[in-house]
């Protein structure tokens, strides 16, 4: 074992208990934002992970899409929603904590099985390294083009899906005449609809 | 095998820590009340899978990375689905007043 060897397995050692401990306070801390600036920690360590495996175009899209976007997105959605309330005890919490626990734990347990007992195929063909960059780019638009084609359809589908869902239509004027406009017709709901049977019969 | 330096790591090594992360995944998705949480427990289950596919890739796949072209894929979806997963919460905040994951129970009988 040369210093390269040890090296690299003291990044992924370090890397992994970043990845394991962040999505563990992802999961389990009470406090929702410390969950997300963990979970921004867990994305930069994958991308760790990533420059191991060296793949450096993946791990640049994985800091720039999952850290700048989804996070700092799903940051903004807590800051939107983050009203401090009293979840309402629910019986039998606990016993389903622990049944999905075990649950969990058997899934992982058969998970880890036919990892340790396939037989892989190693060592495979040779790793290409740093021309992984320019491979990606001839994928792209050989023969993985519809499906890279489709998925800029799916990100405007996404956009305008998401624009439409999250909207909220106030309207005061009309935007071509000026004329106030009929606030009957537009759904402008500003006191929330509870529907709760419990509360209510 | 100059190029095959990262063999020093065994393949195994990678998928345990996938499963352990996308089982963390998993109980989050099952356990969380609060509904940001279920979004970020699914960023972590596709994360897993993600670092499944670079594995195979990196170990098995020589110069045809396939499995870095699924990992963008899954990147470009993995998007897709928090922006309208959030557009959601966020309309579904508007109506309830709530982020409990226990009241959205509007389409339940």
């Amino acid at each position: 074992m040369n210093i390269a060897n040890s090296t690299e397995l003291i990044c992924f050692l370090v890397l992994s208990i970043i990845v394991i401990t962040g999505s563990l306070g992802v999961v389990l801390l009470s406090n929702i934002v410390y969950s997300a600036f963990l979970l921004g920690g867990v994305f930069m360590a994958v991308a760790g992970l990533y420059l191991l495996l060296n793949a450096s175009f993946v791990a640049a899209a994985q800091v720039l899409v999952y850290v700048g976007a989804v996070n700092v997105l799903i940051l903004f959605a807590i800051m939107l929603v983050n009203k401090k309330e009293e979840l309402k005890p629910i019986k039998g919490l606990q016993i389903r904590k622990v049944l999905s626990a075990g649950v969990c734990a058997g899934l992982l347990a058969l998970l880890i099985r036919v990892d340790l007992t396939t037989p892989w195929n190693l060592p495979g063909p040779s790793a290409i390294g740093e021309k992984a960059t320019e491979r990606i780019g001839e994928h792209l638009f050989t023969d993985y083009l519809l499906p890279f084609e489709l998925a800029s359809i799916l990100l405007l589908m996404a956009m305008i899906g998401a624009i439409v869902l999250a909207r909220r239509d106030v309207l005061v004027n009309d935007v071509g005449t000026g004329e106030s406009v009929d606030q009957g017709l537009i759904e402008k709901t500003t006191n929330p609809i509870l529907i709760d049977k419990r509360s209510t019969s | 095998m100059l190029e095959n330096q990262s063999l020093s790591i065994p393949l195994e090594a990678y998928l345990l820590l996938a499963s352990l992360l996308f089982c963390i995944g998993v109980w989050g998705l099952i356990n969380s009340r609060n509904a940001v949480r279920v979004l970020m427990s699914i960023e972590l289950m596709l994360n897993a899978v993600n670092i499944n596919l670079m594995a195979f890739s990196a170990y098995l796949d020589g110069d045809l990375i396939r499995g870095q072209v699924f990992t963008i894929f899954v990147i470009t979806v993995a998007a897709a689905e928090a922006a309208v997963g959030l557009a959601i919460l966020l309309s579904l905040y508007r109506n309830r007043v709530t982020v409990d994951m226990e009241s959205f129970n509007l389409l339940k009988w």
